[in-house]
């Protein structure tokens, strides 16, 4: 087999915080011991209660932060640093509010490649194109709706054609149509680019829907407890694959999975609280 | 996926935004607000022109308008004004321009770096809360009675709104904004030109807005006292040798000055920040 695209070895990453209790620094584990690959051309999606440390996993494999343990390797090389091999989608969009949607896909590639102007303008348009922006290009984000916004954002992680596409939560903050339409177009692209991508979720569906695999993530300390391979969702083209029984057999699967992390938190606050 | 487009990526305003903007279409009438403003204006005119001819107040002190701008007409024609006027214009632009080149790199580097925040910002402080006029003999004393003293005045009422707008600017650039620089793998150099300093000029230009209005308050300050020329030493003339039409066209002169330097600023901000929306 050859080497992974990605692959997390045994990464840990630890954070100095001060105790609200005691008012004390202390190390929090965001991440304990984590190790998983992404193959080329996968679309890999991480589901988990929050403060499990997905985003801190999809900061590592960016490069934006450096692991305490372990390492990330992408093409059997160590990360060192972020490179435009990757490139990153927030949930926030991270728009320069200032340029139009044009103009910010024109940003990442002034610096991550050597196009002339011309070029870029022309690669820009191509990507907004591909993600159906065609005649908002000079729209400021200021006068795009939520789903427009995110959609430049994409274009413009597109644009630098990077290796590996991480994607932080970035349909969580649109309303549930313009997130399903865009989980659908997001899969045709993926389908049509086969760039490898990561995507982090907090809901379930989005993550069986997406992912040709799901890993389910626990929180205190940051671990990945399961990974479950998908064989339908992203490969079909069905209408409805979310009203499928199987849909929901993995729905629920990761569901019992998530619930029984959750107890568990639960009952050692419990515990914690008596002692 | 056209039609999908059309039907939910569509920038619209949802109901409740749409709702909101017409209730503030309702609440600020603008067409109305001119002729309004219009009327205030007339309603000074009449009472300036009028208080003193019905002996309301003494013509001596405040004369007719008519007659102060006959003054002002008069002062303009002979080149006179313009003597003043370019003086004073020259002195303030030359402090403002000063203080524009070193506040804004200054105050980019304290935002942009902590130690740098925290070795000068006792010292800002004390400085910034000290009144401009108050250090004026000092100025004298120190760069003489001639035009370096006025322009430094000035240079140091202009520094401080834009040294600390530029500040707060700077810090307050979204950190994801800096977070996605990194990604795209661009230098601290090319964040700082393409990202920092494009987010913090709105905020700039407050301070630039303070510092031109300050520019020539100070400055006509500073000419009342040991000057030969400009509208300070205009107006101030003007009254030591009871001359007192000409002591008032000085006065609205400096106005209209502040009206319309404010107004420049005012358009260029506007156009700088359209962005903000």
């Amino acid at each position: 087999m050859s080497t992974p695209k990605i692959e997390i070895d045994r990464v840990g990453q630890t954070f100095r915080v001060r105790s609200q209790e005691t008012g004390r620094e202390q190390d929090f584990v965001a991440l304990d011991n984590v190790s998983t690959t992404v193959r080329a051309g996968e679309f890999l999606t991480i589901v988990g209660p929050s403060g499990c440390g997905k985003s801190t996993l999809l900061d590592l494999i960016s490069g934006l932060t450096t692991p305490t343990s372990g390492e990330v390797r992408i093409n059997g090389r160590r990360v060192e640093g972020p490179g435009t091999d990757r490139g990153v989608v927030f949930q926030q969009y991270a728009l320069l509010p200032w340029r139009t949607a044009l103009g910010n896909v024109e940003f990442a590639l002034e610096s991550a490649t050597d196009l002339g102007r011309k070029e870029r303008r022309a690669r820009a348009r191509d990507y907004l194109q591909l993600v159906g922006l065609e005649g908002f290009e000079n729209r400021r984000p200021g006068e795009l709706s939520g789903g427009m916004k995110q959609r430049v954002a994409i274009a413009r992680s597109l644009a630098c054609e990077p290796e590996v596409l991480l994607m932080d939560e970035p349909f969580g903050a649109l309303d549930a149509q313009t997130r399903e339409s865009l989980q659908e177009e997001l899969l045709q692209i993926w389908r049509r680019t086969r760039t490898t991508i990561v995507f982090i979720t907090h809901g379930i569906d989005e993550a069986v829907y997406l992912g040709q695999r799901v890993a389910v993530m626990s929180a205190h300390p940051g671990r990945i407890r399961e990974e479950l391979a998908i064989p339908f969702s992203a490969e079909s083209d069905d209408d409805d694959v979310r009203a499928t029984a199987e849909f929901a057999h993995y729905r629920h699967q990761i569901w019992t999975l998530l619930r029984h992390d959750q107890q568990a938190a639960a009952d050692r606050a419990e515990e914690a609280a008596h002692v | 996926m056209s039609d999908l487009l059309q039907r939910t990526a569509q920038a619209r305003p949802n109901p409740r935004q749409e709702a909101a903007a017409r209730i503030r279409a309702l609440g600020a009438p603008r067409s109305a607000s001119a002729p309004l403003g219009l009327i205030g204006v007339l309603g000074l005119v009449l009472i300036w022109e009028f208080a003193p001819r019905l002996g309301l107040v003494d013509a001596h002190f405040v004369p007719p308008l008519s007659q102060i701008l006959a003054t002002w007409w008069d002062l303009a024609t002979s080149g006179e004004l313009w003597k003043h006027t370019s003086a004073s214009l020259l002195r303030s632009g030359a402090g403002f321009a000063l203080a524009l080149v070193t506040a804004i790199p200054l105050g980019a580097a304290i935002a942009w770096y902590p130690v740098v925040h925290r070795l000068l910002n006792p010292v800002l402080e004390l400085f910034r809360n000290t009144a401009a006029l108050a250090l004026l003999p000092v100025f004298v004393l120190v760069l003489g009675i001639g035009e370096t003293s006025k322009v430094a005045i000035v240079m140091f009422a202009c520094f401080f709104p834009i040294l600390l707008s530029t500040i707060s600017g700077v810090r307050s650039v979204d950190p994801l904004l800096l977070k996605s620089a990194r990604v795209f793998g661009l230098s601290p150099i090319e964040t700082f030109v393409k990202v920092v300093l494009p987010a913090a000029v709105p905020t700039i230009f407050t301070g630039i807005r303070i510092a031109g209005s300050a520019a020539i308050l100070v400055l006509i300050a500073a000419e009342m006292i040991g000057a030969t020329a400009g509208l300070g030493f205009l107006i101030n003339y003007s009254q030591f040798n009871f001359l007192i039409p000409q002591m008032y066209a000085g006065i609205l002169t400096t106005s209209l000055i502040g009206l319309g330097v404010n107004y420049g600023l005012v358009a260029t901000e506007k156009h700088l920040s359209a962005w903000r929306g």
